[in-house]
Parts: C-alpha cells; sequence; structure tokens
C-alpha cells in the first residue's frame, strides 16, 4: 500500500510543482514570483516528508524545517525591498 | 544596558520554549542534555536580550485546548473551501479589505490575534493600526455586506478567545459586560 | 505490512496514507490557486494557507509511521516553526502588495482601508508640504 501512496503523492506533487514552475516564469510582477517560490520550496518539503514517512527515517527533518525558514527569509526580504523602493526612504 | 530587567517568570515561557527547541534538535530528551541546553538557554536569554513580551501573568489552559481544537477544525474546513473556489470559482471571485477595530490594546494580543486570523484560510492581515489596534484584513470570496459582518464577528469571537486564555484582567472584565450587555 | 487487515498497525498505515494524499493535495490546491486567482492578494491566500494543514498532515502521518513517542516534540517544534513564520510572511507580501497597487480594485467588493489612506494623505498633504505622505 505505502508504494500506492508514494505512486499518487509523487503525480499530485509533480502536478503541483509544474503549476508553481508556471507561475514564477509567467507572473507578472516581482511578488508573484517571489510567492510561487515559496509554494515551491513548500512543496519541495511536502516531499521530503511524504519519504521520511513512507522509508521511516527522520534524516531529512531538519532540512524540511531549514527549507521554511528559508521560504520566510527570502519572502520577507523581498517584500520589505519591494516596499522600501517606491517609498519615503524615512518610514520604517 | 539600562533596559529594566524582566523577572524570571516573565522570563520562562522563552527558556522553556528554547530548552524544547534544544531537544528536538538533538532529537534527544535525556535530562543531561535537557539540562544543558537550559543553561545555553539561561545564557542565551542574558546575552542577546530582545524587548521583553509582555505577558499578562495568566495562561488558562482549560480554554487553549478547545480552542486549539476549533481552531484546527476552521484550518480545515476552510483550507477545502479555499481548494473549492480555486477549482470552480477561480478568476471570478471577489474580495473585500475590512477594517475590524479589537477590543484590546496590548501589542500581543493583536499580535496574536492577527496571527490566528491568517492562518485560518481566507482572511490575511495587510495592515495594523497599532494607536486604535485596528486590523485590515484582506478577505477572499465577499460578496456582500453581511460577509463582511460575519468575517468582523469571527474574528471578535477569536480574540475573545484569546483573551479568555491569556488576556488581562481588564480585558476580561470588558468581555463580561459585553456579554451582559 | 501486516497481512491481517483488521490489526491496530494496518489502521495506522491507513490513516497516515490518507493524511499523506490529502496533505498533497493541499500542495496541489495552492498551485492551483496561484494559477487561477486573479489578483496577487487572492494568490496570497491560496499559496500560503493549505500549506499549513498540508505540512501538518503530512508530519503527523511521519509521527504515526515512526511509532516512538520522541519523534512527536520535534514534528510538533517544525510545525510550531510554520506557523510562527507563515503568518509573518503572508502578511509582508501581502502589504508590500498592497502598498504596491497589485491588486485589482474591481474585484473588492468594499475597501474601509482606501479611505483611511485616502484620509492620512489628504492630512500629510496639508500639514507638510511637498511629502506625499502614506499614514500609518
Amino acid at each position: 500500500m505505502m508504494n500506492f501512496v508514494l505512486v499518487v503523492t509523487a503525480v499530485i506533487f509533480s502536478l503541483a510543482a509544474a503549476g508553481a514552475i508556471v507561475r514564477i516564469s509567467r507572473g507578472p510582477s516581482l511578488l508573484d514570483r517571489v510567492l510561487a517560490t515559496d509554494v515551491l520550496l513548500a512543496i519541495l518539503g511536502g516531499a521530503l516528508c511524504v519519504d521520511m514517512a513512507v522509508n521511516r527515517h527522520l534524516n531529512n527533518l531538519m532540512l524540511v524545517v531549514a527549507i521554511s525558514v528559508i521560504g520566510f527569509i527570502g519572502s520577507v526580504t523581498v517584500a520589505r525591498f519591494v516596499a522600501d523602493r517606491r517609498e519615503q526612504p524615512n518610514e520604517s | 544596558m539600562s533596559r529594566r530587567r524582566i523577572s524570571l517568570r516573565q522570563e520562562l515561557p522563552l527558556l522553556v520554549w528554547l530548552v524544547i527547541v534544544w531537544g528536538a534538535l538533538w532529537q534527544d530528551f535525556s535530562p543531561g542534555n535537557l539540562l544543558f541546553g537550559a543553561l545555553l538557554a539561561v545564557a542565551v536569554a542574558r546575552l542577546f536580550y530582545l524587548p521583553p513580551v509582555e505577558l499578562s501573568g495568566r495562561f488558562n489552559i482549560l480554554f487553549a485546548i478547545p480552542f486549539a481544537l476549533v481552531f484546527l477544525g476552521k484550518v480545515a474546513a476552510a483550507s477545502a473551501q479555499l481548494l473549492y473556489l480555486a477549482v470552480a470559482r477561480g478568476p471570478r471571485v471577489t474580495n473585500a479589505v475590512v477594517a475590524v477595530p479589537l477590543r484590546s490594546r496590548q501589542d500581543l494580543m493583536v499580535t496574536a490575534t492577527g496571527h490566528v486570523i491568517s492562518l485560518i484560510p481566507g482572511s490575511l492581515v495587510v495592515e495594523v493600526d497599532r494607536s486604535t489596534s485596528t486590523l485590515y484584513l484582506h478577505a477572499l470570496n465577499i460578496s456582500s455586506a453581511q460577509r463582511v459582518q460575519a468575517l468582523k464577528q469571527e474574528v471578535r469571537s477569536i480574540e475573545a478567545g484569546l483573551i479568555r486564555i491569556m488576556g488581562t484582567k481588564e480585558e476580561l472584565e470588558t468581555l463580561r459586560m459585553e456579554a451582559a450587555a | 505490512m501486516n497481512p491481517d487487515p483488521t490489526s491496530p498497525d494496518a489502521w495506522v498505515d491507513m490513516l497516515s496514507a490518507v493524511f499523506m494524499i490529502v496533505g498533497a493535495i493541499m500542495s496541489l490546491g495552492a498551485a492551483i490557486g496561484l494559477l487561477r486567482f486573479p489578483d496577487l492578494l487572492s494568490r496570497m491566500h491560496a499559496a500560503t494557507k493549505p500549506q499549513v494543514l498540508g505540512l501538518f498532515l503530512l508530519l503527523a502521518s511521519i509521527g504515526l509511521q515512526m511509532r516512538t513517542w520522541w519523534v512527536w516534540p520535534v514534528l510538533l517544534v517544525a510545525w510550531i516553526f510554520q506557523l510562527l513564520t507563515a503568518p509573518v510572511s503572508a502578511h509582508m507580501v501581502g502589504r508590500a502588495g498592497y502598498r504596491t497597487k497589485h491588486l485589482h480594485r474591481e474585484l473588492l467588493t468594499s475597501d474601509e482601508l482606501e479611505a483611511v489612506v485616502q484620509k492620512a494623505a489628504a492630512r500629510a498633504a496639508r500639514e507638510g508640504g511637498s511629502d506625499d505622505g502614506r499614514g500609518d
């Protein structure tokens, strides 16, 4: 049964990653692309989780946490940069 | 460093959290490891201290557990609804930006309410007015004035739940007056 | 795999399989939302929120599969990290999107922030000449 689950989730994750990549390439604005990159990272983390659950190991757990933290730092940084470029510099 | 020291009681939740993170990162909850983690936590909290979070000093676990369960239920229901919207409605979805005034003036309370409401799919904090503690939410699939009212009601009930868990005595009193009226 | 279908082991496997598939569908929902919603702020909703439930389900399925108690605190910490970070990044991107006018006004049924921004801008213009202040 675990093999069946692995195949189903692999197909779903591949479709989701394809959708996110389409949005990255097409996205009209920078923020759209950042958002889609965030989703792509989350999909990667999800795939690692499924791998760990099916194969019963925990080697990548900290990698999942690190991926979500990187996604967070990346999107916050870009959002600040985008917001600051068009505003008064003295505003926090 | 002229900042006033905060009491150990107020610092305790932070220290406990740091110890739990330490144990989790090592994936080892033996007493020795936890003790070393506690020493490190105290050292880190002394050396690199941030502005203290002003806790009210009370935490009601009896309200916290049902709140967490209701929260999970809401997240699940709203995620399913979001999935349905994305598939069925797609580009024709209508949104609204709604102002919700909160009761509490405390930063912690406003932050916690904003966090919870942001985690429930379908609403997102766009802007916060700290002086009047008003949250400006962007909400998905709002088509009428009734839906706006329902959303405001929901946010205020979430805030009420949070006040029951960890609000100050004065806030609880306001809540009680409101319920009586 | 245990051949006996009624043993608790098989039930746990079943439950974690369901969790995994639903968690994966949440990611797919995020991708569909990214593709189908019309403007940045609606995509925002689709992108960040289902992941919270998705990661919760996936971590829970790891916990069910490992069958030891000490993984649960680790998984809980991983999830709480996500709970703490997801709204913050959503707020930052949403705020930047609102301020840089990345939303379609015709899709809003009401905008109660717009009036406040206008009022603050008018006041700033009255008070201090060239500053095209955006009131906070």
